[in-house]
């Protein structure tokens, strides 16, 4: 078990050597970074916009629930929707959610590459494959996903304002008040970071687990699957590692 | 020129390729034939790295391949262009793209000397009209001709075709052999195809090797099987009873 776990941490390290080498071409790195920014990162919009606006709601309502007490104030429904959206939702959850999405795309659009010997052929030609298939992608997540953090917090935060009047649960004001209550700016780099890292993990794992793939189709399925576990995981490690560092 | 000397290859204990010698010569279509599992796509891959030898030695020309560092070898498949046996075209890519994507990694061409390289090749393979095309909107035949047609992109002096006719016709398998064979005399290439098709081998056999259990087991002309009398050469050839009466004729 700790041999073939060491085993795996050695393949990975082996592969990220061969991705973070300097591109053939930089010119055609610049057009797979575009691409894989509207893959990975654009195409994720609508998806986060849609779970964080329902969970930002979620979030306000159940707040509202709880605080019962008369001696609380109501604005602490909007302190701590914005607490919860900052500090977990919009970094980890999201990453959690990414992981599936683009998690398994990475790992089967690479996985097919590889039975389909497509990657056979680009080295043939001296093409370093995992330089010029996996670079653009971490790149691209890494520098784009923690806006898609900052995306996530903000509608969230319109999601609770949207219950908020829809309901009357609180008034509007007691909302605001209670977003701006206690700000700490540094949570969101805080949160950016995590985010970063996050994407690093999704994408490096996700491609190390296609880039290794063998067989036929099942493989590849089975690829995308062990990929999003693994990203899974090792995002929750990660979640507490950095948690710790900074905070 | 390419010459492998005392290669042998095994995965997990498993002995694959076991002390195989040959030359392979250019301008020549040089054969590798063998029953599935013989060891023939290893010994292929090993020669073209994209497995490393246990042992043994492996030469194109003057240069011992399989001992350069990353660099220089990296530098050298430039000068190699390989048919793989599911076309392996990129899924992502046009035809077009497929065939000038050798051409933007190694060249600083502008796109119109790129453009004017990849009709010359679709053209060279008997493609017209198809450059905007995705690998999947294209026959078996047809994307075997792309795959060609990258292959000579960058004018390589090694040509390695892996089973280049499986799952085509038998008319369409006798034009990409046609075709292979031409390109390897006009271009005086260094040509090494992997098959089983007995078409093949007669069509275009130049040299044969023919591996048996991953040792090479014979090696002649494509006339030369005809007269040999080596067992489990003309256990695999004339396997049918049909090609057993026609050995029988030639022999006569």
């Amino acid at each position: 078990m700790l041999k073939s776990l060491l085993e795996v941490c050695g393949r990975y390290l082996i592969l990220m050597r061969k991705v973070f080498s300097r591109p053939d071409r930089m010119s055609v790195f610049w057009r797979q970074l575009l691409v894989e920014t509207e893959k990975l990162g654009m195409n994720s919009i609508a998806i986060v916009a849609i779970i964080s606006i329902f969970i930002g709601a979620v979030i306000a309502l159940q707040a509202s629930f709880n605080l019962e007490s008369p001696f609380i104030p109501k604005m602490y429904v909007g302190y701590m929707t914005r607490e919860t959206m900052v500090l977990e939702f919009s970094s980890t959850m999201v990453a959690l959610i990414l992981a599936g999405k683009i998690g398994s795309n990475i790992a089967s659009e690479i996985g097919s590459m590889r039975i389909t010997e497509q990657i056979d052929a680009m080295e043939i030609m001296g093409v370093n494959s995992a330089n010029y298939l996996i670079l653009p992608k971490i790149v691209a997540a890494t520098v784009f996903n923690p806006f898609l953090m900052l995306l996530s917090f903000i509608v969230g935060l319109f999601g609770g304002w949207l219950i908020v009047s829809l309901t009357g649960i609180i008034t509007v004001s007691q909302y605001f008040d209670g977003l701006q209550l206690e700000f700490k700016p540094h949570y969101i780099i805080y949160s950016m970071v995590k985010m970063a890292a996050f994407s690093f993990v999704i994408t490096s794992v996700s491609s190390f687990f296609g880039y290794h793939a063998y067989g036929g189709s099942l493989d590849v399925g089975r690829s995308s699957t062990r990929a999003i576990v693994a990203c899974c995981v090792i995002i929750l490690i990660t979640n507490l590692v950095l948690t710790q560092l900074l905070l | 020129m390419i010459r492998a000397s005392h290669i042998s290859k095994s995965f997990a204990n498993t002995l694959v390729l076991h002390d195989i010698s040959a030359e392979f010569e250019p301008g020549k279509t040089n054969l590798i034939i063998g029953a599935s599992g013989s060891g023939k796509t290893v010994l292929l891959k090993t020669l073209v790295g994209l497995h490393e030898a246990d042992m043994g030695e492996i030469w194109y020309d003057d240069t011992l391949f399989n001992r350069l560092p990353f660099d220089r070898k990296k530098s050298m498949r430039k000068r190699i262009g390989m048919l793989f046996q599911g076309g392996a075209l990129f899924d992502f890519a046009t035809v077009e793209e497929n065939v000038m994507f050798p051409l933007t990694m190694f060249t600083g061409q502008r796109y119109a000397e790129k453009r004017e390289r990849v009709d010359f090749c679709l053209k060279r393979v008997n493609l017209v009209n198809v450059e905007k095309r995705y690998p999947a909107e294209l026959s078996g035949g047809m994307q075997k001709r792309v795959g060609i047609a990258r292959a000579i992109a960058l004018n390589p002096s090694y040509l390695f075709c892996d089973e280049p006719n499986s799952g085509l016709d038998p008319n369409t398998a006798i034009l990409i052999d046609d075709l292979i064979h031409e390109i390897t005399q006009e271009y005086h290439i260094t040509t090494i195809v992997n098959t089983h098709d007995m078409n093949s081998v007669m069509e275009i056999g130049d040299k044969v090797m023919f591996i048996h259990q991953g040792r090479k087991w014979w090696e002649g002309s494509n006339r030369d099987i005809l007269y040999s009398d080596n067992r489990e050469l003309n256990d695999f050839v004339f396997s049918s009873s049909m090609t057993k009466q026609f050995k029988a004729l030639s022999n006569r």
